[in-house]
């Protein structure tokens, strides 16, 4: 198992998570992942779009329940709790959406937004809620007139500061948050980053940080995972992950992405991924990533790897190994 | 042929009437396209990239938007002076055009050889037959598989990466000498977008064609470009070849957008450089610089009066007062000072 220190928060194990489509067709957005989570760390998913990362994150805070497989926050299957348990839970654990247009409601003002939080968990009322609004603002770097304006009239930045104003009105531990800058231009992007990194160390919280960006994620994560077509196909501390990529994908992934240094991106050696990624539908047989694969085998085709330790604290999924 | 310039753009002024009011978009763009070169455009959403581009051969829609003002010169011919009916000429058979979004760009309802054969027919006067055969070429060209089949199918049946293969193909096909790619690979995955930038690159070589490629996006640029246009609202911050601005940088502007990516090759971890504030609305386009309120280096001129464009050396340019002989001791004092402020940053 991938986890065996004490301070583990989050543990997802076996999760899975199908779509039907129409009476036949079953897409299978997450299929058998596990990882965990430890007090304080950020931990990275990424992959390309259609990989299951958001739906991954979407089923740890409970916006879908689990086809299969369970998460557990802190020792307890968060699928079985009930009543009270539920709100508690949904106290401690917080999303940050990845669309700060369509994520806030149009027709409330922003006070209202942070405040429903603070409403729906009788936290404060009258004029101690209007300071904790106030507060939450000044936090995000927003100030308190703000809390009367409506969204649009707040740029792209700054709605995704009052989408982190309301994750952070509950005083949660845990925030899953969901491509929170991939809208935003750069200079926008070092803001947010900037702001998360701050309140990890101001508030002691612990994030599942998704996001396509793999320079973004590197940078945030201590921890991450590569996802690919439902699949965990390699965990490993950033800094590893990075140095010595084992899973071809992750290889071709990294590869990929173009270094804002033109020395450094001409002397680059490419790994380049031919085609691309089949439909969640109809996944090949065996390893997902086999069609794409450079090294794939015969064994690939018939059987899908798990993954398994491959160094200290480094996980691949891949017959290589 | 006289000089080395495909494109020259001058001075070049944009405004969109709205109900709200005038909006400067573009105020006095100045930018260049050597022959069989990449030069990017590089500024984040709203810095008037694409319209500055786009107002070259009127593809803004007009009314609201309103060219008041500039001269556009493409291979020797005045743009600007040109009638419709002879832009059409122009556009599509000498400039293509690959636009941001490949999904709503193509023509859903017409099949993807059709979309390319249009172009053909009209402005290479190809027999019905010939445009087939060339399109087909196209598309084999542009690394689509099972090219004559391909030819028969919708939109809908190819994926993001196929279709903007499909733009590419639409683009390319009448052999333009210039190649207008805006935003090309925004919104698709890193993967496809690494196969499609491998394409333009060695499209390129193959066809000899000028590139001016739009895009927010720094990997990108430092992939695929000769020269580089660095612009912040509606005007040009800095310009120069692309090591003159990844290494040698000296608009403040540019020097704090370098610093505020991740870079995946660095080991260590530094924090990023965040701009403070946001860009400046262009309903009331400020006096001085434009940057000032957001720059860490502001002087007293700069909330008052708009730099000019300084030599810094070859074809490097830069609009900051800080050039200026007299801000030299400024200048000295931020020299330090420029080095550790990656490690300041912080949210505003």
């Amino acid at each position: 198992m991938v986890h065996d220190t004490q301070d583990t928060v989050l543990e997802v194990v076996n999760l899975k998570k199908y779509f039907q489509f129409g009476r036949r067709a079953v897409l299978k957005a997450v299929d058998d992942v596990t990882f965990s989570v430890r007090k304080g760390e950020v931990f990275g998913l990424v992959g390309e779009s259609g990989c299951g990362k958001t739906t991954v994150g979407r089923t740890i805070v409970g916006l879908y329940s689990p086809t299969g497989g369970k998460v557990l926050y802190k020792g307890e299957d968060t699928s079985r709790l009930k009543g009270a348990e539920v709100k508690k839970f949904k106290r401690r654990v917080q999303m940050i959406f990845q669309d700060p247009y369509a994520s806030l409601d149009p027709r409330m003002t922003v006070g209202d937004i942070i405040g429903e939080a603070l409403d729906i968990h009788r936290l404060a009322r009258g004029k101690e809620r209007l300071a904790r609004i106030h507060e939450l603002l000044n936090i995000v770097g927003l100030s308190a007139e703000h809390a009367s304006r409506f969204p649009h009239e707040f740029s792209g930045g700054q709605r995704q500061r009052i989408g982190i104003a309301r994750a952070l009105a509950v005083d949660p531990e845990f925030i899953v948050a969901d491509e929170p800058i991939s809208a935003l231009d750069v200079s926008i992007q070092a803001q947010v980053v900037n702001l998360l990194s701050r309140l990890r160390e101001e508030r002691g919280l612990t994030y599942i940080f998704i996001a396509h960006d793999l320079a973004m994620v590197k940078h945030l994560s201590d921890n991450v995972g590569v996802m690919y077509l439902g699949r965990l196909v390699e965990l490993a501390p950033s800094a590893e992950l990075y140095k010595n990529p084992l899973h071809p994908y992750t290889q071709g992934l990294l590869s990929a992405i173009p270094i804002p240094d033109p020395r450094v991106e001409r002397e680059r050696k490419r790994i380049v991924l031919e085609g691309e990624v089949p439909s969640p539908v109809n996944p090949p047989k065996g390893c997902k990533f086999q069609t794409r694969c450079r090294h794939a085998k015969p064994v690939c085709r018939e059987e899908d790897p798990k993954l398994k330790p491959v160094a200290p604290g480094h996980f691949a999924a891949c017959h290589l190994y | 042929m006289a000089g080395e310039r495909l494109l020259d753009v001058k001075n070049l002024e944009v405004s969109f009437y709205t109900y709200a009011g005038k909006v400067h978009a573009v105020r006095g763009v100045s930018f260049h396209v050597n022959r069989g070169e990449t030069l990017a455009i590089v500024g984040e959403s709203g810095c008037g990239k694409t319209v500055s581009v786009q107002s070259t051969i009127k593809l803004i829609p007009m009314p609201p938007g309103k060219i008041e003002g500039g001269t556009v010169l493409f291979d020797g011919k005045d743009l600007t002076a040109m009638s419709d009916r002879d832009l059409q000429s122009v556009r599509g058979a000498e400039i293509g055009v690959i636009f941001q979004d490949p999904m709503t760009s193509l023509n859903p309802t017409m099949t993807v050889g059709r979309q390319i054969t249009e172009g053909l027919i009209k402005h290479q006067r190809l027999s019905a037959q010939e445009a087939k055969r060339r399109a087909i070429e196209m598309l084999s060209l542009v690394e689509i598989p099972n090219p004559k089949e391909r030819f028969r199918q919708y939109p809908h049946q190819f994926s993001g990466g196929m279709r903007q293969r499909v733009m590419i193909a639409i683009a390319l096909s009448c052999n333009p000498k210039l190649l207008i790619a805006d935003e090309p690979t925004t919104g698709l995955d890193v993967t496809i977008q690494a196969q499609i930038l491998d394409l333009m690159k060695s499209l390129q070589t193959k066809l000899d064609t000028s590139i001016i490629l739009i895009t927010h996006d720094l990997g990108v640029v430092s992939k695929l470009a000769d020269r580089i246009v660095v612009m912040y609202a509606g005007k040009v911050a800095e310009a120069g070849t692309s090591e003159d601005i990844f290494y040698n940088a000296l608009h403040p502007y540019t020097q704090a957008l370098l610093k505020s990516v991740p870079r995946l090759h660095e080991e260590t971890k530094r924090e990023l450089l965040a701009i403070p504030g946001t860009p400046p609305d262009l309903f009331v386009p400020p006096k001085g610089c434009a940057f000032a309120p957001r720059c860490s280096y502001a002087m007293r001129v700069c909330l008052d009066h708009q730099p000019g464009d300084f030599a810094a050396g070859g074809s490097h340019t830069v609009a900051c007062w800080l050039m200026d002989p007299r801000a030299a001791h400024v200048r000295e004092r931020h020299a330090g000072r420029a080095e550790d402020a990656g490690a300041r940053g912080g949210a505003s």
